[in-house]
């Protein structure tokens, strides 16, 4: 007997907090604390897409399940990359592992870049950190349509010259039309570069307010002044994107952790605009 | 001969047993009111004695006492500490176990989910499991346990007949009369049930009863009997532009006054009937065999909202105004309803006993609105 209220439905409804198995290609040293990993899915049960911004959620038996975002390019169809900064319980476990070995995976989850909105435009990525990876797959975009964009610009600062994520590669970029600044927060005598936190690098370029597109991923308090200097330089906030950053347990909308004010980071996000999240932005324990 | 579907009908109290022995018959499980330490609590059950016949509970803010008296009353209570969300998306679930050594296998455990009979279940319950099915159900993604235990559940209402000081069901539109979706809504008058019959599966239990229309007597009874309840209430919230009016005072120093008390025990999650946040365990055995469970979480748990390099909320204030902000801002962005249908458990089960609807009257009178 079952109530008539309702609709019935099948049996085998699949469970989406099933991962299915990832084989890890290769893993790449990239500081002293983030590898990337480069990962094979199989074709079953579905082949993998993903688009730029976008997160999986990488499962360890016995430790849980983190939230990484794809840094790899998504035209690229075999494999997806991810650069994990190693932390805690889970991303500590994942260094320990050797290519070869199976893990699980589910996703991709949340929201993309609207590289759509930056076509024929300039596009301005800032990133701090870690924070770069989930940009990464902008990058690859953008040197796969290089023509698609006006001028490119990549802002990005780490703590110190050992943690700038994919340093081997801003030469490729600039080569490729992309303009590069980077900042450390805290140099060392061999770096001569610029020293100071990733904002003031605003200060080195120019903005056309109304022809700009800027995303940004990093701390919050980073992004955060990102906005400011934007906004300060009459960017509209509908034209400055962050990538969110909260405790995840389901990446589906269901568990309830990824809460930011009316927000599920893990549905909603992590990529919103400035101009969706102010109200909400940055406020204090919010 | 069986009722139609939205009539409405009288059975003589004691032939809610054969209600019960036809539920049974098809293989349900009955979940009901049933006394146990002292407090109406829900659990299985099987015949009609189980029910807290005699029983009725006086709660407030801070306090809940179950009390038998003299009259054969089945159902003149409100809601206790449960709620039937501990069915439909129980405490405590293994999602998988999963075994590793280089590869990766992966097993779901096959087991079917329970089907349930829910036995009296409250108009502000009925809302509940209305915004839990908008959660877990009929969003992007749908919680394959939730769902089947959930399209599979038999619902016998109850509309309340007296309500307690801590209800306000009346402020968020969910009761105390029935109107979401059930079997079988029943109002208890001295010498029958008034049965309002929702589905084809609710008129087919009455199988085997001796039902009869109800006649214009018991059906002006049962009015009058739901109208005293809805007399009874006394708390109140006004909820016109109220998320806005929460979310435009985020970082009002109110709410380091009204979650002054709060001891950050969660119980109010606990207890509240749409509060659906979980968190997964892993475990692991000897043999390498790992599994996921999923537990129920709260809010205001530190843990809840870790990322590396600390919380997000390490204040209690900030905790509790989660809490607050989610129930009554954030719950309508995000799902179109209230994510407090007014049962009052919040306030009966808090240890030191806030009231939700007082710290509500504080932003009110602080607020521009
Ligand atoms: C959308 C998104 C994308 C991310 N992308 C990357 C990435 O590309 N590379 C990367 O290195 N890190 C990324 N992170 C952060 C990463 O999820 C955390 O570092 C990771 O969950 C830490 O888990 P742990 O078990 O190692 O740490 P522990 O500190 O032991 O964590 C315990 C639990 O807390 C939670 N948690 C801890 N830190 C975070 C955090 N920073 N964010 C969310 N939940 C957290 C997790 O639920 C975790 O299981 C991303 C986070 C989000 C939300
Ligand atoms: S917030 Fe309190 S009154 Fe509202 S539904 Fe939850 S427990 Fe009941
Ligand atoms: S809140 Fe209303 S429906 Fe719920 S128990 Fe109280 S009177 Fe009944
Ligand atoms: S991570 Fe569970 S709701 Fe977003």
């Amino acid at each position: 007997m079952t109530s008539t209220a309702l609709e019935t439905v099948p049996a085998t409804l699949r469970d989406p907090m099933l991962p299915r198995a990832a084989v890890i290609d290769a893993i790449k040293q990239e500081t002293h604390d983030v590898g990337t990993f480069t990962l094979r899915l199989d074709e079953e049960p579905e082949p993998y897409a993903f688009r730029p911004g976008q997160f999986n959620m990488l499962y360890l038996p016995g430790f849980g399940e983190a939230a990484i975002s794809i840094s790899s390019d998504a035209e690229e169809r075999d494999t997806i990359k991810h650069s994990i900064r190693f932390v805690g319980t889970v991303t500590m476990g994942l260094s320990r592992l050797r290519a070869g070995t199976e893990i699980g995976i589910r996703g991709p989850y949340g929201t993309a870049w609207p590289i759509e909105q930056a076509r024929g435009r300039d596009l301005v990525l800032v990133g701090g950190g870690i924070g770069l990876a989930p940009l990464r797959p902008v990058i690859h975009h953008v040197l796969r349509h290089r023509d698609d964009f006006r001028k490119v610009t990549l802002l990005y600062g780490a703590r110190s010259p050992g943690d700038l994520l994919y340093a081997e590669s801003f030469e490729a970029w600039k080569q490729a039309g992309i303009d590069v600044h980077v900042t450390v927060d805290r140099s060392e005598d061999s770096w001569k570069g610029v020293v100071g936190v990733v904002p003031l690098l605003f200060y080195r370029i120019r903005i056309e307010p109304k022809e700009t597109v800027i995303f940004t991923c990093g701390p919050e308090v980073m992004m955060h002044f990102v906005a400011y200097e934007a906004l300060a330089r009459r960017v509209p906030k509908e034209s400055v994107w962050l990538s969110l950053e909260r405790n995840m347990k389901c990446a589906i909308g269901v568990c309830g952790h990824c809460q930011y004010g009316p927000l599920f980071v893990c549905r909603d996000g992590p990529v919103i605009s400035f101009a969706r999240m102010e109200p909400y932005f940055n406020r204090e324990e919010y | 001969m069986l009722p139609r579907v939205s009539a409405t009908v009288a059975i003589p109290k004691p032939d809610l047993q054969q209600v019960f022995d036809n539920l049974r018959g098809s293989r349900l499980r009955l979940i009901g009111p049933t006394v146990v330490d002292g407090a109406i609590a829900l659990g299985e059950i099987e015949r009609t004695e189980q029910l807290p016949i005699g029983w009725s509970d006086e709660q407030q803010p801070g306090r809940y006492r179950a009390k038998h008296g003299a009259e054969k009353t089945y159902f003149a209570f409100n809601v206790g500490p449960h709620s039937w969300r501990r069915f439909l998306h129980p405490p405590r679930l293994t999602l998988f176990s999963a075994k590793a050594n280089g590869k990766m296998t992966i097993e779901h455990d096959g087991e079917e989910p329970p089907r349930y009979a829910f036995i009296g279940v409250r108009a502000c319950d009925l809302q509940a499991i209305a915004v839990q099915d908008r959660v877990l159900m009929n969003g992007s993604y749908r919680d394959p346990q939730y769902v089947a235990r959930r399209s599979n559940a038999f619902i016998l209402a109850v509309n309340c007949t007296k309500a307690s000081s801590t209800c306000f069901c009346t402020s968020m539109q969910s009761g105390p009369r029935v109107t979401g979706a059930f079997d079988l809504a029943a109002t208890e008058l001295p010498d029958v049930f008034v049965l309002d019959v929702g589905s084809e599966a609710g008129s087919q239990v009455l199988e085997g009863t001796s039902w009869a229309p109800a006649n214009a007597f018991d059906v002006g009874r049962a009015t009058e009997a739901v109208q005293k309840a809805e007399r009874q209430i006394t708390r109140e919230v006004r909820t016109d532009h109220l998320g806005s009016l929460l979310f435009e005072h985020l970082e009002s120093p109110l709410w380091k006054e009204v979650s002054g008390r709060c001891l950050g025990c969660g119980n109010c999650t606990m207890v509240c009937p749409t509060c659906f946040c979980t968190t997964v365990v892993d475990t692991i055995d000897l043999s390498g065999r790992s599994e996921r469970i999923r537990v129920w979480d709260s809010c205001y748990t530190t843990d809840f909202s870790h990322v590396h390099g600390g919380n997000i909320r390490p204040s209690l204030r900030a905790r509790y105004r989660q809490w607050v902000t989610h129930k009554f801002a954030a719950w309508r962005e995000q799902f179109g309803v209230s994510g407090c249908v007014g049962c009052g458990r919040c306030i009966t089960w808090c240890p030191v006993g806030i009231d939700i609807t007082e710290v509500l009257k504080a932003f009110r009178s602080t607020g521009v609105k």
